[in-house]
């Protein structure tokens, strides 16, 4: 199983994941946490949920859409983005518009080609846990994604940004 | 002019110290150069065949003179003497070590300079009008708006790893100097008939392999809602633009594709759905900016000077130099000074340590200190008085930069080519000098008239061979280079896409070429009329007959 960071408040630190990544062809144990992809939790998600007896998260790829779980976003724990590659930045969109648009609570987790030179981008766009591919440490996370003393536009996170600096 | 604040001046401390800490891990062999790639291009930073190019920003091609001296101490420091003037108003230096990089970024942010954001697939640096609060054109400072797209897509965290590359031009005036129906955005701001100021968004226009003139997706945006607006059109290209092909993966072909009309609706569609407060600039950062630009110190003068008309009087490479180089100001007593980077012999847009240092001192002294790029790759000094005008002249002519050929056949574009770029087919510098060696006659330049060359090494077309009135392609046949003839492009305000004269030409036969298409053209051309009119009404044949007739 991958490492996990999370961030709490402003600070990255290793997390034990809890959840099990669910394979499609695979069976959904009896118990314990799973994520899903998008396809099987829209058949098999309900399900789960009204069993009430475990957390359920959901895989989005980088070209399905966040709007259709609008629905359910309020019982989903975790929703998982994908970077099939680095340069894919199609989850960025997806990260701002589950919080800033749909007002999403839960996790939001990047996941695939995972590398620290965007964890500033992906903070500032609502993501809050990582599965870093390139072996960064929480440490490397909290530099990377602080590196800029000061943001020029209004993202998904609470920083003020370079106009509301020069207004206070 | 903007001044960079406090925040502007760490944050291009940060983004500099970021930098240097990648390039010490590359160095140390902690990244490979596949690892390393995308951190570099974003910094600007490519390596081309022989070396490293370092790409700099200049928003929307405005400089001041400590600005320009600092690109001239980089280029003797850290480059061979010289940098080069793109057609996005960046400049870019050619022969930049690795090791060199973090120092030179250093330097630059020192005077608020950076590369930020001028390679990889981003929000590029957005160009705006060169005679932006020069010209009595415009219906306001497209600066203003320049500076506010700046700031916002400055290390957006939405929007930094688009498709591919974005890039955005923006004009106040009705004749367009930036080529914005060519770019992925184009805003020109127009004045609604209530007087209200609003932009005519143009989406997907393009050049490269396939070329657009790009369609209007909005008639008039409200200026206060330019940010959300823009939001809405990057997001929908975010998702939905092609990431499986990188020649399908601009904008232009999601637009194509879809159709201006439906990109237009997914696009209100979208835009209804932001919020607007916290989307759009707040009007008082606006303020603050507009100030900014407000301040230009003009004196009250008399619209005639007598030193100008004098000298205009009894100096005929003066006079000479009026015609072309000179263009009227909005403030009675002071004129625009375009300097041409298109002597005979030198590359376009190349310009040497000593020649900026020259400009600076000239734009410190006579210019209010204020000093633009323009995308034709030559440099402007938007506010001299008439009086200063002989002595400015005097100044550039004796450095080289005085040559009255703006717009003119000699006025050449030509991207850097096979000399020092690794995707190009064919040479384009030499192309233009040999073009420029055929018209070196300034009195047969001026009766030829506004004729504009574009040269390209390879289809990527980043020497806009698509929209010149001649346009020249370079191209690979069997490992020989030749060069591919367009007629009656045009990136203006009358914007449209040249079409093929024929079969390509050896690289000795070129200038001939253009030769024959110039006789063609005076030989039916009506009075004053310009080549492109003229192409335009009577069409590619006789132009054709012109090149080929012999040859067959």
């Amino acid at each position: 199983m991958p490492r996990l960071i999370e961030l709490v408040d402003g600070e990255a630190r290793w997390t034990e994941d809890g959840f099990a990544q669910i394979a499609d062809e695979d069976a959904i144990p009896e118990t314990g946490d799973v994520i899903l992809s998008l396809a099987r939790f829209e058949t098999e998600g309900d399900a789960l949920l009204s069993s009430n007896s475990r957390r359920v998260g959901v895989r989005v790829e980088s070209h399905e859409e966040v709007e259709g779980l609008a629905y359910d976003l309020p019982r989903i724990a975790v929703v998982a983005l994908v970077f099939p590659k680095y340069r894919d930045g199609r989850a960025y969109t997806s990260a701002r518009l589950l919080r800033e648009r749909f007002g999403y609570q839960g996790q939001i987790r990047a996941v695939g080609d995972v590398l620290r030179e965007q964890a500033g981008f992906m903070v500032r766009c609502g993501f809050d846990a990582f599965e870093p591919a390139d072996g960064a440490t929480p440490e490397a996370w909290t530099k990377a994604a602080s590196r800029f003393r000061h943001v020029y536009q209004r993202g998904a996170d609470a920083r003020p940004t370079a106009f509301e600096e020069r207004a206070s | 002019m903007y001044q960079y604040d406090l925040i502007d001046k760490e944050f291009l401390a940060d983004r500099s110290a970021e930098f240097r800490g990648q390039v010490a891990r590359r160095l140390a062999g902690e990244l490979t150069e596949d690892q390393f790639k995308p951190l570099r291009l974003m910094n600007g930073l490519y390596l081309q065949l022989h070396a490293y190019m370092l790409r700099v920003a200049i928003p929307y091609g405005s400089l001041n003179p400590t600005q320009a001296r600092r690109l001239a101490r980089i280029a003797r420091d850290y480059d061979k003497g010289y940098g080069h003037f793109t057609t996005r108003q960046n400049i870019q230096f050619n022969w930049i070590k690795l090791k060199d990089a973090p120092d030179i970024l250093d330097q630059l942010a020192e005077v608020d300079l950076h590369a930020i954001q001028t390679s990889g697939n981003c929000i590029r640096n957005t160009t705006s009008d060169p005679y932006a609060g020069a010209t009595s054109e415009e219906v306001d400072d497209p600066r203003v708006w320049a500076e506010v797209i700046r700031q916002w897509s400055t290390l957006h965290p939405e929007f930094s790893f688009l498709p591919r590359k974005f890039k955005i031009a923006i004009t106040a005036s009705a004749k367009d100097r930036t080529a914005a129906k060519v770019h992925d955005i184009g805003l020109m701001l127009r004045q609604g008939r209530d007087g209200q100021l609003g932009f005519e968004v143009i989406a997907g226009g393009g050049q490269g392999r396939t070329p657009y003139v790009g369609p209007t997706i909005k008639e008039f945006l409200p200026t206060d809602r330019l940010l959300s607006y823009l939001e809405a059109v990057l997001r929908v290209y975010n998702r939905h633009g092609r990431r499986d092909n990188i020649y399908k993966a601009r904008i232009k072909i999601l637009v194509a594709a879809l159709g201006a009309e439906e990109f237009a609706r997914q696009v209100e569609e979208e835009w209804a759905k932001i919020d607007a407060a916290r989307a759009d600039l707040p009007a008082a950062e606006l303020a603050r900016i507009r100030f900014a630009f407000a301040k230009t110190p003009f004196e009250t003068l008399p619209a005639r000077s007598e030193a100008f008309e004098t000298a205009k009087a009894n100096d005929p490479a003066f006079a000479r130099f009026v015609r072309n180089n000179i263009r009227p100001h909005k403030q009675p007593g002071y004129a625009i000074v375009e300097v041409s980077l298109k002597a005979a012999d030198q590359t376009p847009g190349d310009a040497s340590a000593d020649q900026l240092e020259v400009v600076a001192d000239l734009a410190e002294r006579y210019g209010l200190s204020d000093l633009r790029v323009t995308h034709v790759q030559n440099l402007v000094l938007p506010h001299v008085k008439l009086d200063d005008l002989p002595t400015v002249f005097a100044t550039l002519q004796s450095a080289g930069l005085a040559t009255p050929n703006i717009d003119l056949i000699s006025d050449i574009i030509a991207c850097p080519g096979l000399d020092y770029c690794a995707l190009a087919n064919a040479r384009a510098i030499p192309i233009a000098q040999d073009i420029a060696r055929q018209f070196a006659d300034a009195d047969r330049a001026e009766a030829i008239g506004e004729l504009k060359i574009k040269i390209s090494g390879c289809i990527n077309a980043c020497g806009h061979h698509h929209i010149a009135h001649i346009g020249i392609l370079g191209v690979d046949k069997k490992g020989e280079e030749f060069y591919q003839l367009s007629l009656g492009g045009s990136g203006a305000e009358d914007a449209s896409i040249g079409k093929i004269l024929g079969p390509a030409l050896p690289a000795d036969k070129v200038a001939t070429a253009v030769d024959q298409l110039v006789g063609a053209y005076l030989s039916v051309r009506d009075d004053g009329e310009r080549f492109l009119d003229t192409y335009r009404r009577v069409g590619l044949e006789p132009f054709k007959e012109a090149v080929y007739a012999q040859a067959d």
